[in-house]
């Protein structure tokens, strides 16, 4: 990518960290034995080592009991479809009823309704104008033959960061299982698994800096969660198949380089760009909450602009952003997530997310709400809508 | 650019041409609505010897898509008679684009259905037009092919996603070849229901797909 881009989509996917290139870089050509038992030959050792060292690395980080808690995956994809998949098939016969937001990530709510498909009932918890989850709903909604509820620690799209241990304390009231993709979240929001407790939670590496295509899954002891991949006994018997030492490695080497320090500086970044944008753009509304909001997330809906027009516009610009329209959408449907917000079809075309990481910087932010302000003015000019409201 | 379209729609799109607000129009049409992210409007200037467009404009609030092919609808109907202009197709519209991307082609459908609204609307406002016509099979067929599905950018008549139509009392019932959780089955049936809800005999549409009728 060309230096001059300002990449802002930091919650579809991050820049690696130099320095987690580095630490994977000998797991491709000088250490790639398999990670193997202790009583392999030294180079299976040496890897098997290495993956211990990034497991409990993660793990300390989750406040994990132990380093066993963390099962390696390919990421948040596959570890939330292990979370519903998994557990439905170990209830199979005993409880049939899931519970999960409807403003889940689509691996969740797809795996929800494939399961609806092979008979499970499934609710979908309404959510506030900001996002939170309704509590009361959730507390109702739980039954004898509920197996799991699964409500996301944060959502990526507009920023709303849950009461995750309100809503874990009401679920464990209730003795069923908690699973909480915290894949925005980890090492963003503080989770310590040692008060929180969930019993399933779903981490990747790719939004910390990491490299794609390696997460986990952590799993409390005794959580009784059927074996996901078939083929072989790596992962403690639960996910077959050679794993990915490199992508553990970098995963672990990511975790390391963050840091309390960068979340603030995220977060002023963050308060930066809405406050610029919301003082200088007129009929502009922030989608999710102002507090308790994801460190890098900003979401905007423009009246009378349309997103895809206004993404492109920034796109020529050198500027890297998504939108929640339905011509951005490959359903073509708005955003099921301010949807479920109870927020208008126009607001959804027009919404804007903006996504920062540690890359970017305040300059970068004040170059993008002179772009924004620019190109809405330049679109509304242009719309047949919002003229006679002058 | 890593962008799916023609030079020429980014050059539209840009600078879109006869864009505005026209406050002396004689015809004035609106299609789509911000509700489905996609709204043109259009306003004529007519000669009311010759029939000619003298002056024609647009705005809109859409995607670049949309924008640009306002633009170059404009550009290609300014000057010809009402007749000759209802007679652009869109086809000629996104070919003189350079091309559209297939889920992209509705968008140049809105533009072109804005334009043929707009002179209809003049005609009607000068007496140019006779009796409203009864919704048949037929109309209802002809409406369906400004649907495109956007797999494929093809209309679904011609490819026949619309398996059967029935006109009756004033309730069109669609066919439609897709199941109900196809990508874009909510997206076909709301543009079916733009085209069909605004028929004056009409009362109600029903579109049905494939897993519907088995319950």
């Amino acid at each position: 990518m060309q230096n001059e881009i300002i990449y802002m989509d930091n919650a579809a996917t991050t820049r690696v960290d130099p320095a987690v290139v580095e630490a994977m870089l000998p797991f491709f050509t000088e250490k790639y034995a398999v990670a193997s038992s202790q009583f392999s030959h030294s180079p299976g050792i040496e890897v098997r080592e290495a993956l211990d060292a990034a497991r409990a690395t993660i793990a300390q980080a989750l406040g994990a009991a132990k380093p066993e808690e963390v099962i390696f995956t390919s990421g948040e994809t596959e570890s939330n479809n292990w979370a519903l998949k998994g557990m439905a098939r170990a209830f199979r016969g005993k409880k049939n009823h899931l519970i999960v937001s409807k403003i889940e990530s689509r691996s969740v709510l797809d795996s929800a309704q494939a399961l609806e498909k092979e008979g499970v009932r499934v609710t979908y918890l309404d959510v506030d104008s900001d996002g939170f989850v309704n509590l009361d709903q959730l507390r109702a909604s739980i039954t004898d033959d509920t197996f799991l509820v699964s409500i996301q620690h944060a959502n990526e799209e507009v920023g709303t960061i849950q009461d995750i241990d309100a809503i874990a304390a009401i679920v464990k009231e209730r003795g069923v299982a908690f699973h909480t993709d915290a894949s925005h979240t980890f090492t963003k929001v503080p989770l310590n698994l040692a008060e929180t407790p969930a019993d399933l939670v779903t981490i990747t590496a790719h939004l910390i800096h990491g490299p794609k295509g390696i997460g986990a899954l952590y799993v409390r002891e005794g959580t009784p969660i059927a074996k996901w991949m078939h083929g072989g006994f790596m992962e403690f018997n639960m996910r077959g198949g050679v794993e990915n030492v490199p992508g553990a490695v970098g995963f672990a080497k990511a975790v390391e380089m963050t840091s309390a320090t960068q979340v603030e500086y995220i977060s002023s970044l963050r308060d930066r760009l809405i406050d610029g944008i919301m003082a200088r753009i007129p009929k502009a509304e922030l989608n999710g909450p102002r507090h308790r909001r994801l460190p890098g997330n900003v979401n905007i809906s423009f009246h009378y602009a349309e997103g895809e027009s206004t993404l492109l516009h920034l796109d020529m610009m050198g500027i890297a952003v998504v939108t929640g329209s339905a011509c951005f959408s490959r359903s073509l449907e708005p955003s099921y997530v301010l949807m479920a917000m109870g927020k208008t079809h126009e607001l959804a075309h027009g919404s804007i997310r903006y996504s920062l990481s540690r890359y970017n910087t305040a300059e970068e932010v004040d170059r993008v709400i002179d772009a924004t302000a620019e190109v809405i003015e330049t679109l509304r000019r242009i719309s047949p809508l919002g003229k006679d409201e002058k | 650019m890593p962008i799916p379209y023609s030079e020429k729609v980014i050059e539209h799109f840009k600078n879109p041409r006869n864009v505005g607000r026209m406050e002396d129009y004689d015809a004035k049409a609106t299609e789509g609505s911000p509700a489905c992210g996609d709204m043109v409007t259009l306003y004529l200037k007519v000669d009311e010897e010759t029939k000619t467009i003298k002056d024609i404009k647009f705005e809109s609030y859409g995607c670049a898509s949309n924008i640009a092919t306002g633009s170059i609808i404009t550009e290609l109907a300014k000057g010809k008679t009402l007749d000759e202009a209802r007679k652009i197709s869109w086809k000629a519209a996104a070919e003189e684009l350079g091309g559209l991307p297939a889920v992209k082609v509705h968008c140049s459908v809105l533009a072109v259905d804005t334009l043929r609204a707009a002179i209809r609307n003049y005609e009607e406002k000068h007496g140019l037009v006779e009796d409203r016509e009864p919704t048949t099979v037929e109309v209802v067929e002809k409406r369906l092919r400004h649907v495109m599905n956007p797999l494929t950018g093809l209309d679904i008549v011609k490819t026949h996603v619309v398996k059967k139509v029935d006109v009756s009392n004033g309730v069109v019932t669609v066919w439609v070849d897709l199941a109900r959780d196809h990508q874009f089955a909510n997206n076909i049936e709301q543009e079916i229901r733009e085209r069909l809800e605004p028929l004056w005999d009409v009362a109600e549409v029903h579109v049905i797909f494939n897993d519907d009728e088995q319950e």
